[in-house]
């Protein structure tokens, strides 16, 4: 199927609706690993919006970002999972939720 | 020469930083109050070399600028730091440093053996550094640097001894009493900083001379800024000089040592607000309108001060309320334009309300720290040099001629009377009258009448240090009025030295009022005089009717005028007025209008019900920081959309 | 000026970062040769910022944007890095952790900084947040076996990661809509309205805007901030609340000056509305804690009301005024950290208010330093938080903003209050219990004294940064 028969708005359709639930994602889930699984659904999307738009405005600029952000998503992956896993140490738990001596 | 200001600021700063850095390490007692009193010695000393090279001078170049840098550029607008030695700021800096010095010589010896003995001393240099920025700067700018510092070296002494009990309103220690004192001063601060603010945008400039120019410009500045600006200025001074509607911190702030209430609270920083409306003489004097306010508020705060001094049995606290009224009179000075009478009354007061102050000191150091009057008497026997000095400055307060009080006195009274209306005078004379007989009500119940004091102590004189002050300030009380003898007793064989001296200051102002010369009989003059003495011996006699001996005509007067009794003992219910009318109900009010808070600030009480009613939304508001950290993506995700939809959906721009 | 020259600072801290983490990974335990490794990269950077402030211009095809209030901000993050780099120091070593990589983070996150400065394209300024953000994730939750530091750097690293979603996708709308990604060519495409998709231009500033506010906590993203800082080591709060923040601020810049064009009230009004529910949150909030780190948490949130303010103004004045208070918040806020970290008994007992009492007879000049910085944070008069403060309310009167100026000055007069609320523990109250022990050898009197000079120089001659400051929009 030739990419360019499917119009840009319907990849930005596309891309916000993964973003939605990436962002619902991180609202909802209380498992610290899941929540940042919906990060990086959201970053995903991003990427998508990215490199459509480059292939519509036939520009080179949008798909060299795209690897920033996947080198970047790397780094948060690294260390996010450091801190969960400190978490882990320390509390003997990665819900989200339960993690909140810091109030008030 | 100009140079040689700087030298007047500096010594005190070097005072400030060698005591409060080496404290206790300077050696003994003698000699920290030493180094602190030479410091104000030398300013004054420097002070008076100037006032000789001024007098040297024409009138019209009696003015010494000295500029350091540019404090402040943005665009056109440049703000200097600059102070100015002219006629006015040299009175000033001669009353500051003058009666200052004395103050910390008497300080020694009150303060022999505090704990804190250095820290005291380094506050009360840093006290007259930030004074003399006050009265020295070049633009409103360096001034209110030094009003505030002014500010926070009185809030530092109120609080000196912190957790001592005291008795006022909804206030049990000291502490709070300095609290409070600085939160008013600062609601009069806004209004300062909002005339500033004003000056800024319309005259693009806060020095002094310029301010003049563009209000003599006429078109500079629209009539009802200049109003606005005047009224900004005027709240500031209401706080620092503690007049209606913010005198209510003045009397707590007794709460501080003596030799505080006498230099701070008594003799200069309460003075600054004169000081600003002298400085600022032309842009007040463009406003009908703020200056009615002014005389309105003097007169009135005197008054109703001096009436509440009638029944107040603190020694410290009479005079915090015959200071506030005394101020009172100031306030109406100016607010008629007399601008100069104003003035003179400030150095008149300084030099016998200090002296009262010190002497009260005196009493309560001899008595132990007994401050209640019921339980004084007696006195003169055992302290004859605080008793002789405390009769002058009485006498002079009560306005006795040829004392200086009487003259200065007289002075706004007569100017009240021919610019201000017979109204303003008769309400100023009742109040003259008030003044006499607490006055001497108080000397009566202090010196004479019989001993109620305990005995267990034997009274004595003070030391030395703390005595010479006295006879000083006592000759200046007693001679300091013949700086301006009126034209009426001087005819021109001895001429008004202080009118003549401030002429070129105020001469602007009084023509900004556009009088004709207005010619009143000198027959009229005797006869307000010899009315307003006559009233102030009646003042006197009454109170020695009822307080040379002991006596049941105060009791049973007091019972036969419960009410009026009762009235007077709570200060008007001020301070109840404004907890129950502004206070309180604001603070039940916000807990359910949680957007209330912000008109709390026009009162008394404020320091309580701002800190209570924001603790309270502060509790409520840390309760929405509940530590989930999914609660905050999801206030995050509101906000996010708020604003895309707002950017969104204002498309289009301008 | 030869463009390597000209981002000299920036490209000095990013080679020495790199170089100390080669460091570390060959030599482990290399703790002081890392210290002093990377005191003297940031000096070096210092004094090459200082050289390049006059060389305005943009470098490497337009990504950089160099000298000029690049520059100044360049000298406030190698500031801010060396001082804490020196309190920190004393501090870990004194809880038996010191390793070489904090020394190492601090200068990733300042080279992340300087490229924030520096961005003059939207893939720099990308990478630049995301360089500075992952060293202080990491730093946020250095003491790794301390519970509060650990949430810190989780609550950190959830709420920053998703900020930084809505952020990208704010960079790939407004590419969309433009068709560029550098901020000449964005700023060009909106004002020769050439725009490829106009609709998706507004949703993309908008989220740009969210990016950076998170990054500032201003309201209503704010709500990270206290907790972060709170549970943070104090060193390091000390230094993401002003560096960190300055350099999300530094961000804004460009912003205001190039897009702001399109649509210039609505964005405008955005912040001020922003600018002033951060104030208030910010204040009120901090007037009831006890704990004086969690106060300072707050009321850095506060602060970052009043630099917002700068913004909302949107003029020259108010941008130079940005500049100027965060250099002036740096200073007081990290001396503040300083003396709080020297305070502290142990990791995870905070210092509360009634702990300071009696500290200005046990230790007169550490009290009278913080008594200093309280005065600066307050505002008052001649420090240098009052200038600050002078020239952004001045900017905002001057922009049409007077309400956020009365705003900001009641919400100076709330924060009065809390901060000498310290300054009277200190002063004017016993020592209940025992007085806080200061462990002499963990006092590091060097970063203290410049804070407490630069507030008092900055308060005395303000007008020289400021004229060099507002030299650079013409």
């Amino acid at each position: 199927m030739n990419l360019h028969a499917v119009p840009f708005e319907w990849y930005l359709i596309l891309a916000a609706v993964l973003f939605t639930i990436g962002a619902v994602g991180v609202v909802t889930r209380r498992n610290a690993i899941v929540v940042f699984m919906a990060i990086e659904m959201m970053l995903n999307s991003v990427n998508l919006v990215f490199i459509s738009a480059a292939q519509f405005l036939g520009d080179i600029n949008g798909q060299l970002f795209v690897l920033f952000v996947m080198a970047v998503a790397a780094g948060e992956a690294a260390i996010g999972l450091a801190i969960v896993l400190a978490l882990f140490r320390n509390k003997r738990t990665v819900y989200v939720d339960e993690v909140n001596v810091l109030k008030w | 020469m100009a140079e040689l200001i700087g030298l007047i600021v500096a010594f005190p700063l070097v005072g400030f930083l060698l005591i409060g850095l080496g404290g206790r390490r300077l050696g003994s007692e003698v000699r920290i109050g030493a180094l602190a009193s030479a410091a104000v010695g030398a300013s004054f000393a420097v002070g008076v070399w100037l006032l000789v090279e001024l007098l040297g001078r024409p009138a019209e170049s009696r003015t010494l600028v000295l500029r350091l840098y540019p404090w402040i550029t943005a665009g056109d607008f440049t703000a200097e730091l600059a102070w100015r030695f002219d006629q006015l700021s040299a009175l000033f800096v001669l009353i500051v440093t003058g009666v200052g010095f004395l103050i910390h010589v008497y300080a020694i010896g009150y303060m022999h053996g505090d704990r804190s003995f250095a820290r005291f001393f380094a506050y009360l240099n840093l006290f007259i550094f930030m004074m003399l920025n006050l009265v020295l700067g070049d633009n409103l700018l360096v001034t209110f640097l030094g009003w505030e510092g002014v500010g926070l070296a009185s809030y530092l002494l109120i609080g000196f001894w912190w957790d001592q009990q005291f008795e006022g309103v909804r206030i049990r220690w000291t502490g709070e009493a300095a609290m409070k004192a600085f939160v008013v001063n600062r609601i009069g601060d806004f209004g300062m900083l909002v005339a500033m603010f004003l000056l800024v945008l319309y005259a693009g400039t806060l020095r002094y001379d310029e301010i003049a120019g563009a209000v003599m410009a006429g078109t500079v500045i629209p009539p009802h800024i200049i109003t606005l600006i005047a009224l900004g200025l005027f709240l500031g001074c209401t706080g620092k000089s503690a007049q209606i509607p913010l005198a209510v911190w003045l009397p707590d702030a007794m709460a501080g040592p003596t030799p505080v209430s006498a230099l701070i609270h008594a003799a200069t920083m309460v003075t600054s607000g004169i000081f600003l409306i002298s400085r600022m003489n032309v842009l007040f004097a463009a406003s009908p309108d703020a200056m009615a306010v002014v005389a309105a508020v003097g007169i009135a705060t005197a008054f109703f001060a001096a009436t509440i001094g009638l029944v107040q049995t603190d020694i410290k606290k009479v005079l915090a309320y015959s200071t506030v009224s005394q101020l009172g009179y100031m306030f109406t000075a100016l607010g008629v334009g007399a601008f100069t009478a104003g003035v003179f009354h400030v150095m008149t007061h300084a030099f016998f309300k200090a002296l009262l102050f010190l002497g009260a000191g005196s009493v309560i150091h001899a008595l132990h720290h007994e401050q209640n009057i019921e339980r004084m008497g007696g006195l003169a026997r055992y302290m004859p040099r605080t008793h002789w000095t405390f009769l002058v400055a009485a006498l002079a307060i009560a306005g006795i001629f040829p004392l200086s009080g009487f003259f200065s006195k007289d002075e706004i009274l007569w100017n009240a009377f021919i610019y201000g209306g017979p109204w303003l005078w008769a309400i100023g004379v009742v109040a003259a009258f008030c003044t006499a007989f607490y006055m001497f009500r108080l000397y009566f119940l202090v010196f004479h009448n019989s001993e109620r004091f305990d005995h267990h102590h034997q009274p004595h004189e003070s030391p030395a240090v703390m005595t010479i002050p006295f006879v000083v300030l006592a000759v200046l009380s007693a001679v300091g009025g013949f700086l301006g003898i009126p034209e009426a007793l001087g005819g021109a064989a001895i001429p008004n030295v202080l009118e003549h001296w401030l002429e070129p200051i105020f001469a602007p102002g009084v023509a900004m009022l556009h009088r004709g010369s207005m010619h009143a009989s000198h027959t009229l003059e005797y006869v307000l005089m010899g009315i307003s003495l006559v009233i102030a011996l009646a003042g006197i006699g009454l109170a020695r009717a009822f307080y040379y001996r002991e006596s049941t005509r105060p009791a049973a007067l007091a019972e036969r005028f419960r009410r009026v009794y009762r009235l007077l003992w709570h200060k008007y219910f001020l301070d109840e007025v404004y907890y129950a009318l502004v206070v309180d109900p604001i603070y039940i009010l916000s807990v359910r209008v949680l957007w209330r808070i912000t008109d709390v600030g026009i009162v008394d009480g404020a320091v309580n019900g701002i800190a209570r009613v924001v603790g309270d939304i502060g509790e409520r508001v840390r309760r929405l920081q509940t530590g989930y950290a999914q609660s905050y993506a999801v206030l995050m995700m509101a906000g996010i959309l708020v604003v895309v939809w707002y950017l969104a959906s204002h498309t289009g721009g301008k | 000026m030869n463009e390597w020259l000209s981002a000299s600072p920036l490209l000095v801290v990013s080679l020495a970062a790199v170089v100390a983490l080669l460091v570390d990974a060959l030599n482990p335990h290399s703790e002081r040769v890392t210290y002093r490794f990377s005191l003297m990269a940031l000096a070096i950077a210092l004094i090459a910022a200082i050289a390049t402030i006059p060389f305005r211009g943009v470098a490497f095809s337009s990504m950089l944007r160099t000298g000029g209030a690049p520059a100044v901000l360049d000298c406030v993050f190698a500031i801010g890095g060396i001082l804490t780099i020196l309190a920190a120091r004393p501090y870990i070593a004194a809880r038996n952790f010191e390793h070489d990589e904090f020394y190492t983070l601090v200068l990733y996150s300042t080279s992340g900084m300087m490229l924030i400065a520096h961005a003059q394209h939207l893939l720099i300024l990308f990478i630049g947040i995301e360089v500075m953000s992952l060293s202080f994730y990491v730093l946020a939750g250095y003491f790794r076996q301390t519970i509060s530091s650990v949430e810190s750097a989780l609550k950190y690293f959830l709420l920053g990661a998703f900020a930084t979603g809505f952020f990208v996708f704010g960079i790939a709308l407004v590419y969309s809509a433009t068709g560029s990604l550098d901020f000449g060519g964005i700023s060009n495409a909106i004002t020769s309205q050439s725009l490829v998709l106009p609709s998706l231009l507004p949703i993309g500033i908008a989220l740009i805007i969210v990016g950076l506010g998170f990054k500032v906590a201003v309201f209503p993203f704010h709500q990270w901030a206290p907790d972060v800082y709170d549970g943070a080591p104090t060193v390091v709060t000390g230094f993401m609340s002003t560096a960190g923040k300055a350099a999300a601020l530094g961000a804004f810049i460009p912003l205001v000056l190039d897009i702001v064009p399109f649509k210039e009230q609505s964005i405008q009004t955005v912040l001020a509305l922003s600018a002033a529910g951060t104030i208030i949150i910010g204040n009120v909030a901090a007037v009831v804690q006890r704990r004086i780190k969690r106060m300072l948490a707050y009321s850095s949130v506060a602060h970052a009301g009043y630099m917002l303010i700068g913004l909302a103004a949107a003029n020259h004045r108010g941008l130079s005024a940005v500049i100027f208070y965060a250099a002036a918040y740096l200073f007081m806020q990290i001396g503040a950290f300083v003396v709080l970290a020297i305070l502290e008994r142990d990791v995870e007992r905070s210092v509360e208010l009634d702990d300071c009492a009696g500290l200005a007879t046990q230790h007169p000049a550490l009290a009278a330093a913080m008594a200093l910085f309280m005065f600066s944070l307050a505002g008052i008069p001649p420090m240098a938080g009052f200038f600050g403060k002078y020239y952004l309310f001045t900017a905002a009167i001057e922009a049409g903003y007077t309400w956020l100026a009365i705003i900001g000055v009641l919400g100076s007069m709330v924060s009065v209050y809390y901060y000498i609320g310290v300054v009277v523990q200190m002063y004017f109250k016993e020592a209940t219990a025992a007085p806080p022990t200061v462990d002499p050898t963990s006092v590091k009197r060097f970063p203290l004294v410049v804070s407490a000079v630069a507030v008092i120089v900055l308060g005395i001659v303000p007008s020289v940064l400021e004229s060099l400051l507002s030299s650079f929009w013409k």
